[in-house]
């Protein structure tokens, strides 16, 4: 049976019907593939198929989606349509998946560099509140700073709350080698109590003593600090421009910087990076900082555009949704954008599809997961093709090699 | 018959055969329709550079791979071998280059290990310390049943490899490159057992890239080329440089006698080391008391078997490692600091584990190639890394040193491993250092890469670099340096000087007869 098929025919079978399940090719597609450009075409595809991979996997997440929808008896385009309606069919709507867009964007980015480094920071939620209660303590400690002076810098004591937080779990690691996926957890878990305590005690806002209802939440910031919103009477504010040049100054960071250099050569393979004469735990620890500052930053922004003072629950889950973010956007700081954009846009659905067909919102936390699993096997699935690609090229050719010197055998002293 | 142990499963194997053996990897054919035959009582040698496919095809013979297309026959019948264990059960036995035994284990309980005990639940080492005995008697293998794997030479873990195989009944018998790491004198007694083997009809797959072992032991050779079968050929009347060209596929110039050595070329003192000592990993003493000189312009070779400290003893003069004695001086001045400042003070590194160590294979040849001085002019301005002095730099380099790529762009991992070790010498090299470490510069590079490598060092070694060359190679020492250290169990057992070191004399010290030092 394998004298019959020769290896070639079953590749090329192999490639065709992979490709064939995937796209839904017609067959008039695959004749142009034997025209001469073939080649060029080819490689073409594969890009525009390797960039279309993270959408591909939420379509199957949402399939998978649907049918759990189906199981419950509902009917997933209704579900699905208002689930994308609430969140980008409507003004009101578009504007909140921007607003939750904005932390998402600036925990994305934090969660990225660290991932660069080959640090996994889980800890963003904790880093969220500290940079929340860092940004607030500040804005109403300073109160009668001018709002020039004062807006800046209170966004810059948010990041930099984070940034301290993200330092104690960055040190343990590059250190002693404490394992950051625990130490980042236990942060979280400090965050939170701190923040229940201070709400309760310290900061809890004077008013809400005065008036009896002890609800946890802070007194207002400034209203200098207040960050404008874009659309008036919505909670789209100008941080969402923010996370944009931020986004970008990332990209510059990591690509276009020596430090960038650094973290990538560090997160690639450590051992080559020592070698080298880098300083390894350094970079380990400056990126844990910056991932935790940028975290904290989301948290300052939070507070000083949507709810202009602290409140519990300020991470909103932004901390975990933003690992989901940064993975979906394949760890690249521009991915980011559009992966937060979608992410906003499901947590926003997620409410107008419980109103509208009585399912749970929870089934969208479920529908991240899946997504998750799905971007991560499509990973390995255009790994696979790449493989394909490359062992296609590697092929030794004929003429490989005759064109090459004769060899000089006093340099190769076991012929 | 009395030979055979008593847990043999099959009956001999007299023919095996791999027909149209395929075997893809990501982004590598390792194996293309590959055809292979065997047959009991002989010593079949399977020739071919590194990468040209010659271990996947013996993992797919033993199980640990499944091939993509093609057939396994053992005596005629089309067998599936889907795991080592299966492969054990029909008498397949592979000795690997990486020993496969538990240290804190005796000899016998390391044989006895993953089978079944006679006596149920109760172990009968006795009883598998006497076959023990009588195996190793019959082949002429001096073992001590009863000694700790961790007290044994390499040499010797090797023959309890082999007794564990012929313990589990191998009838044909896999050896993957056993002499890179064995001195030259336990060679022999390797080659004359498995002769004896041979003679009792057993069947032996000797893997090799050593022309010279291949004529000496085998009677057929097979030779693979770029996942290839180049052909089978009857070894007697085959000549070195016959099977030089089958297996790199050109033509090879015919060896000329080497008179480089000039060691008046050597100026003062660059490196030196005194009374260096430092630990392992583990933590146990690993170097005690080195004692070394490196001029400018010479090459010092170190010999060794592997895993006697040259790592350490790199990794110290590289400031990796630290030391619990000694000083090491660069012309006349103490050598301090961390890698990146002994690198600004001339000091090249080459490390052995290249893959792991040497390089990040996810960069592209340009970024690998600024990993030393990405944080100076032109490359870095301010913080910024300036592209296009970076992409500028590769581009030279890659024409400087002849290192093949598509561009500076490639990712460095889709490069081979000859052209990977190039691109980590134009690095270390572009410095011009004053010092180079070079540790197993050519270990599984293809021959090509080898000459160019070797091309490279003695250039240095022209322009008065002082390089101190660490290899398990005594041929690449013997026609590469001017003088000879050998490094046994973390010391220095002698430095000789080229014309007065033999292959012999260097086999006797690394073996540690400290007697031979004169």
């Amino acid at each position: 049976m394998f004298g019959q098929i020769t290896y070639r025919q079953e590749k090329k079978k192999r490639y065709y019907a992979g490709c064939a399940t995937v796209l839904g090719e017609s067959k008039s597609m695959r004749l142009s593939l034997t025209s001469p450009s073939r080649g060029t075409w080819r490689l073409w595809r594969a890009i525009a198929l390797d960039a279309c991979m993270p959408l591909l996997a939420v379509v199957v997440a949402l399939c998978l989606g649907a049918l759990v929808l189906l199981g419950l008896g509902k009917d997933p385009i209704l579900a699905y349509g208002a689930m994308f309606g609430g969140a980008f069919g409507t003004v009101s709507g578009l504007t909140q998946t921007l607003a939750k867009a904005t932390p998402l964007i600036l925990v994305g980015l934090g969660v990225t560099i660290a991932f660069r480094a080959r640090v996994i920071n889980i800890g963003a939620e904790g880093q969220i509140i500290v940079g929340a209660l860092g940004a607030t303590a500040f804005a109403l400690s300073f109160a009668e700073w001018p709002g020039w002076f004062l807006l800046p810098l209170t966004a810059l004591m948010g990041a930099l709350a984070g940034g301290l937080w993200g330092l104690v779990p960055g040190i343990l690691k590059a250190r002693l080698a404490v394992n950051e996926i625990l130490s980042t957890v236990m942060m979280n878990a400090i965050a939170f109590q701190l923040m229940n305590f201070l709400l309760r005690g310290p900061m809890l806002d004077p008013a809400q003593v005065a008036a009896g209802t002890n609800i946890p939440q802070s007194a207002a910031l400034p209203a200098q600090v207040w960050i404008e919103r874009v659309v008036p009477r919505t909670l789209f504010h100008w941080g969402f421009f923010l996370a944009l040049a931020l986004a970008i100054a990332v990209t510059i960071l990591l690509w276009r910087t020596t430090l960038g250099y650094r973290i990538r050569a560090v997160g690639f393979n450590p051992a080559a990076a020592r070698y080298a004469g880098i300083p390894v735990a350094t970079v380990i620890t400056l990126a844990m900082v910056l991932g935790g500052s940028f975290a904290g930053l989301a948290g300052a922004i939070e507070v000083m555009g949507v709810h202009r003072r602290i409140v519990e629950g300020i991470s909103g889950g932004y901390g975990f949704n933003g690992i989901v973010v940064a993975l979906f956007g394949r760890l690249h700081p521009l991915g980011v954008i559009p992966s937060a954009f979608l992410f906003g846009g499901l947590l926003v659905g997620a409410d107008q599809m419980q109103r509208t067909v009585q399912v749970p919102a929870a089934l969208i936390t479920a529908l991240n997961g899946l997504v998750v699993l799905m971007v991560v096997s499509s990973t390995y699935w255009s790994q696979q093709r790449i493989a394909r690609r490359q062992s296609e090229a590697a092929r030794p050719s004929e003429t490989h090699a005759k064109d090459e010197q004769p060899l000089d055998a006093r340099l190769t002293p076991d012929l | 018959m009395q030979a055979f142990p008593p847990r043999r499963t099959t009956s001999t194997i007299t023919s095996l055969e791999l027909r149209g053996i395929t075997k893809r990897f990501p982004g590598v054919i390792a194996n293309d329709t590959v055809n292979l035959s065997v047959h009991g009582g002989e010593i079949h040698a399977l020739l071919g550079e590194n990468g040209a496919g010659k271990s996947t095809l013996m993992k797919i013979l033993y199980g640990l791979y499944q091939p993509d297309a093609g057939e396994v026959r053992i005596n005629d019948q089309p067998v599936t071998i889907s795991s080592p264990q299966d492969a054990i059960a029909r008498g397949i036995g592979m000795i690997h280059q990486h020993f496969m035994l538990v240290p804190s284990l005796t000899v016998a309980e390391n044989i006895a290990l993953g089978l079944r005990s006679s006596r149920g639940l109760r172990l009968d080492l006795d009883r598998v310390s006497a076959e023990v005995q009588r195996l190793a008697e019959l082949y002429g293998l001096r073992v001590d049943p009863k000694a700790s794997i961790w007290q044994l030479s390499v040499g010797e873990q090797q023959r309890v490899e082999i007794l564990k195989a012929l313990y589990r009944g191998a009838e044909l018998l896999v050896l993957d490159e056993p002499t890179a790491v064995i001195t030259p004198q336990e060679v022999d007694d390797l080659f004359a057992m498995l002769r004896q083997m041979r003679t009792e009809g057993r069947a032996l797959i000797f893997i090799s890239h050593k022309l010279r072992e291949v004529i000496a032991l085998s009677d057929r050779v097979s030779v693979l080329r770029d996942g290839r079968l180049v052909g089978t050929f009857a070894t007697a009347g085959k000549s070195r440089s016959d099977l030089a060209r089958l297996m790199v596929g050109r033509e090879v110039v015919a060896a000329r006698a080497d008179n480089s050595h000039p060691t008046e070329h050597a100026g003062s003192v660059a490196l030196e080391l005194h009374g260096i000592s430092a630990q392992s990993d583990r933590n146990t003493p690993a170097l005690h008391g080195v004692t070394l000189q490196v001029r400018a312009g010479e090459i010092l070779g170190l010999a060794g078997v592997s895993g006697n400290g040259q790592r350490e003893l790199a990794e110290v003069i590289a400031g990796l490692r630290p030391t619990s004695a000694g000083t090491i001086k660069l012309a006349g001045k103490e050598l301090m600091g961390n890698p990146a400042e002994r690198a600004n003070a001339g000091i090249s590194y080459i490390p052995e584990e290249r893959m792991r160590d040497g390089a990040v294979l996810e960069f592209s040849v340009a970024e690998n190639l600024i990993l030393r001085n990405h944080t100076e002019a032109p490359f870095a301005r301010g913080p910024l890394l300036d592209r296009s002095a970076v992409d500028q730099a590769g581009r030279d380099l890659i024409q400087r040193f002849n290192i093949k790529t598509p561009g500076p762009h490639t990712p460095l991992k889709s490069l081979s491993g000859g052209n990977i070790q190039k691109v980590i010498m134009a690095r270390e090299l572009s410095r011009e250092p004053a010092v180079l470490v070079a540790a197993q510069p050519t270990r599984g590079v293809d021959i090509g890469a080898t000459a160019a490598i070797h091309q490279l060092l003695i250039e240095l070694r022209q322009r008065g670099g002082a390089i101190l060359l660490i290899s398990e190679d005594l041929d690449e020492i013997l026609a590469l340096a001017d003088r000879i250290a050998v490094i046994h169990a973390g010391n220095i057992a002698a430095i000789l000087p080229h014309a007065e070191a033999t292959p012999e004399r260097l086999g006797l010290l690394m073996a540690g007869v400290a007697s031979e030092v004169t």
